[in-house]
Parts: C-alpha cells; structure tokens; sequence
C-alpha cells in the first residue's frame, strides 16, 4: 500500500526549517550557557574549598588501604575467635547503640509534641492572628535552620557532657523540621467539620480536638516515623561533641587508628540504620492504609 | 421517613425518639470498637512508658535540667548584640568555602550518580542481581552519615575543606542514586518505546527516549540537596573538615557567644538566600507542579 507523503511548497518548507533550525540554535545556546555557568562556579568553588585533585590522585592509594586495614583478620582456622576478637566489645558497643536509639526516641518524641503545639499557630487556616503565625513561622524556621549539632555544641556545655544534650537538640531541630510539615497537613484538611464546630459555638481548643486532629492524626504520626528514621542517623553523631550515643566511641576509634574497630562500630551503625529505615517504611505503610481506608 | 424530610425538626425529633434502635444498628458511630478503643490507650501508654524508661538510662535530672537553663539563660544574654569584633571578613571567607564544599560536592556526587542511576532502575536493567545490589549499595553509602564520610576523608587527603567536598560527594552519591533510580523508574515508557519502533538501539532508546524525560526531575532534586547541602558544609567543620563549622566550634567552645550569634545570624541569612534563588530555579525548570 503506497502512502502519499504530503509535501510542502519550497518556500513554505524552508521557512518551517528555518524555525525550526533556529528554535534548536536557541535551545543549544541556552544549554551551553547553562554549562558554562556550572563550570565558572565549579571552578569557583574549586578554588574556595582548596581542592587539590592531584593531592586526590596521589593519596587515592590511601583511601583503598585504609578500607582494607579496617577489614579485620579472619584466618580459616578460627573463624569464632577471630569474629570474636573484631567484635571484642560487641556488649559495650550494643549499650551505645541503644543509648543512640533512645537518644533519637527521646528527641523525637519531645520535638513531635513540641511540633504538635506549634503547628496550629503556623498554619493558615486555623491559625488565631497574623501575628501570632507570623512569628510561630519564624521560630520553625530559626529551629530547623540552625543544625542539630550546634544546638549540642551549645547544650553540652550548658547541661554537661551525656545524653541528655544531644536529646534536647535532636528534640530543638526535630520541633522545627515536624512544625513546618504539621503545619502543610492541617492547611490541607478539609474545613467543613470546622465550620461546624464553630457553628456550634465550640471553643478553639474544642474545635481543635474534635475538627481538626481526627484528620490530621495519621500524617502527623508518618512524618514523625520518618523523623525518627533521621534522628537515628543524627543521634550516631552526636557523641562527636561528647552529646552521648555511640559517636564518641567511633571518633576515639577512627582518630587513634583502631582498624578494625572503626569497621566493626560502622557495620553496626549501618545496620542499626537499615534496619530502623525498614520497620518505620512498613509501619508508615500501615498508617497511610489507615488512613485510606477510613 | 416522608413528613420528616418535609420537615427538618420532625427528622431530629423522629431520631432522639428512636436513640436506642440507632445505638443498636449503628454501634460504630456510637462507640468505638473495642480493639480501637484499646489501641487508642495501649499505643500513648506504651509510647510514655518508653520515654520513661529512656528518660531513666540516659540519666536525666531535674537539678541538671534546671541548671542547664539558667545557663542558657546566661547565654543568651551574653549573645547580644550579635557583634564579629572583627572578624566579619574571616567569617565571610569560611561562608564562601561552606558554599563552595556544598556545590563542589553535590556536583560531584550528582554527576557520579547520574550514569549509575540507571543500573539501579529496573525498566533499564531489568536484571534483578544488578539493580536489587545496586539499590543496597546506594543504601549502605546512604545510611553513613556526612560527618562519619568527612572523618574517613580526612585520614586520605588531611584536614581542610578538600575532605568535606568529598564526604558530601559521598553521603550524596546514594541520596542522588536512589532518587535518580525512582525518577528514571517513574517515567512514561512511551517514549522509549517509540525510540525502539523508530530502530533505536538500546542506548538510543536510553538517550532520547528517557533523558529528556527525568533530567528536569534530576535537576530540581539536585538544587534541592544543594540547598540542604549548605546546611551540612556548616557543620562538616565540627571534625575539621573545612568552611565556618571550625568556627563555630572553637567559638562555641571559648564562649565568644556574641561572635557565635553573628556567625549563626550569617548562616541564617546566606541559607535563606539560597532557598530563595533555588526555589525559583526549581519552579523555572519544573513549572508549578510538585515534586514529590
């Protein structure tokens, strides 16, 4: 079956090319600029953060000798006595992650209720004044800028070394991260049990309990899951600036050299991870099929 | 039923009458069922328990709590006025090398993770060894926080902000990697199809069928992670590893708290800059829709 392909008289077609070629130019053109502008930076950048590629190159070596100074000696005899001897502090090391896990429970529990309190006063549609909102909004934002780490820096020396600094920290930036996102969810519900708690007469805080958090409960409750998936990660390092955990035991490992103990607190620390990331996925998964199923 | 929807009065009167019949056919809207009503106790109950018990073995005390906020009470006078006394421009220097560690970094990571992405996406490598080992890999460099990264990269090439380019290249390279994978995955398959009708080679199907179609994805998830980035480079300092952290470390440590607030307020305002100018060019390159 032959097809007719139309064709276009000459200068019809070539005016089409023409657009075309030149709507392609101007792509290409902006691409390039685009390019060249990451490039500038990149060098920039370069330049401000001392990056010696050749520094890289030559101690490359070391990168790959270090990864295999930390793999611990495992001869075919006794493998028991030699896995015991890698993990020689296996009991010690457990009580420092259990120490991180409830350091980052603690910390996430305070800063969802503290974000739970604020979020109101934040959001658009149930907040009671401008002004009130306005600088709620503004503490969220200063809490959840400034890292959790320098709030530790600051508490440990204000409430001493320990847990206990890392705790209130993890809690301070958790109550600016949860604030804001709590905030976003009770924007987004739907405003008709509002109206007509207000029609009723109902008080803020009744409006609140009955209108309010019945729908938002379940998104407040995921967004703090995946919090405390963070707040694991960041409670690991907290023991850098002596606010508890097992931080500390990995910088003393890692600055005196201690091989195959760096490896040892780094398969634990990335397991506990992985395994905290895996049970706070199913369990999110469960609450938002609650919640679609209501 | 009829003379009660003519009249709305009649409707309330006709169920207060009728409550008991109600609770027994409705015993839902009634009263919750009784797992529900367990859950409701047992969860918070549990939850404040755990707290209890945690509050307990991290040696928490009321005399060390109360202490510790007169303290910061203390701080927080001596914060004000934020003043540098001087070392406003040193400052600004650690700021620009804070900036240029977050954008080498995640450039760096953004561009190793970009040819990589694509093993791990199952649509390309329908190979389940590759992209399920592909995908671990990216979680296992992922669940290693940045300043563990900076720790290790500072025994290969020294103390400076060098280590901190590439903890973040690091850290980043399996953020990027697992979003660029989910994004690669996510896209229409109509293109590539059309690519692989017209002859197209596999790679071909990959260049002009797929590219197109995440790399403004990929675009805005990397302004995204450079954003937060910034955030990160003014810690990294904290183990040495380049830009204001080392400040804010020492001062914190000498308690120069005024020139701590004024480096926390230039902090404050360059990361603010940032949001600005990202989510600007993120709504250039995405338009209004949202990324998730």
């Amino acid at each position: 079956m032959a097809t007719a392909v139309p064709v276009l008289p000459e200068p019809q077609a070539r005016a089409l090319a023409e657009a075309y070629a030149s709507a392609v130019a101007a792509r290409r053109l902006r691409g390039l600029a685009v390019l060249v502008a990451i490039v500038v930076l990149a060098l920039v950048s370069g330049y401000l953060a001392h990056v010696r590629p050749l520094t890289l190159f030559a101690n490359i070596g070391n990168f790959g000798s270090f990864i295999s100074r930390t793999i611990p000696d495992f001869s075919s005899g006794n493998p028991v006595a030699d896995l015991r001897a890698w993990y020689w502090n296996f009991p010690g090391w457990l009580a420092l992650l259990g120490q991180t896990i409830l350091i980052a429970y603690l910390g996430t529990l305070m800063g969802a209720l503290g974000a739970v309190a604020l979020c109101f006063f934040a959001s658009a549609n149930i907040a009671l004044g401008r002004g009130s909102r306005i600088v709620t909004r503004r503490l969220l934002e200063f809490c959840r800028t400034v890292p959790d780490i320098v709030f530790a820096l600051i508490f440990v020396i204000a409430f001493g070394l320990g847990p206990m600094a890392g705790v209130f920290a993890l809690a301070i930036h958790t109550t600016g991260a949860l604030g804001k996102l709590f905030a976003e969810v009770v924007e987004n519900i739907d405003m008709k049990p509002v109206e007509g708690m207000r029609a009723t007469g109902a008080s803020w805080i009744q409006t609140v309990r009955y209108a309010v958090l019945p729908q938002v409960a379940p998104g407040f409750a995921s967004y703090a899951l995946l919090r405390f998936e963070i707040n694991v990660r960041g409670a690991g390092v907290m023991g850098f600036v002596g606010a508890g955990g097992i931080g500390q035991e990995f910088l003393v490992a890692i600055r005196n050299f201690y091989y195959s103990d760096v490896s040892a607190i780094l398969l634990m620390i990335i397991a506990t991870v992985i395994i905290i990331d895996m049970l706070t996925e199913r369990l999110r998964h469960r609450l938002i099929g609650f919640e679609g199923a209501r | 039923m009829t003379d009660a929807t003519a009249n709305p009065r009649g409707l309330g009167d006709a169920a207060r009458a009728d409550l008991d019949g109600l609770k027994q056919r409705h015993p839902g809207g009634f009263r919750a069922s009784p797992k529900n009503r367990a859950l409701a106790i047992l969860i918070p109950l549990a939850m404040l328990a755990v707290a209890i018990v945690a509050m307990v073995m991290l040696d928490f005390s009321l005399v060390r709590i109360l202490n510790g906020l007169s303290r910061l009470g203390r701080f927080a006078v001596l914060m004000i006025p934020p003043d540098p006394e001087g070392r406003a421009w040193a400052f600004t220097i650690a700021l620009g090398e804070t900036l240029g560690i977050a954008f080498l970094g995640t450039l760096t990571a953004a561009i190793l993770a970009f040819p990589v992405a694509f093993l791990a996406a199952r649509n390309v490598i329908p190979n389940i060894f590759v992209h399920f080992g592909t995908r671990r890999t990216f979680d296992v460099i992922r669940s290693v926080d940045t300043l563990i990264w900076a720790l290790m990269w500072i025994n290969v090439v020294g103390l400076g902000p060098f280590a901190g380019v590439l903890a973040i290249a690091c850290s980043d390279f399996g953020s990027f990697g697992k979003l660029f994978s989910e994004a690669i995955e996510a896209t229409d398959g109509k293109a590539s199809e059309g690519v692989s009708a017209a002859g197209g080679s596999k790679l071909h199907q990959v260049r002009f069928g797929l590219v197109p179609g995440v790399l403004p994805v990929i675009a805005s998830q990397v302004l995204y992670y450079f954003e937060s980035n910034t955030r990160s480079a003014t810690i990294i300092g904290i183990v040495g590893a380049g830009g204001v952290g080392i400040y804010l470390t020492e001062l914190i440590r000498v308690l120069e708290l005024k020139q701590v607030a004024f480096l926390i307020l230039m902090i404050l305002v360059t990361v603010a800059i940032i949001d600005f100018i990202s989510t600007r060019l993120r709504m250039a390159i995405i338009g209004k829709q949202k990324i998730s």
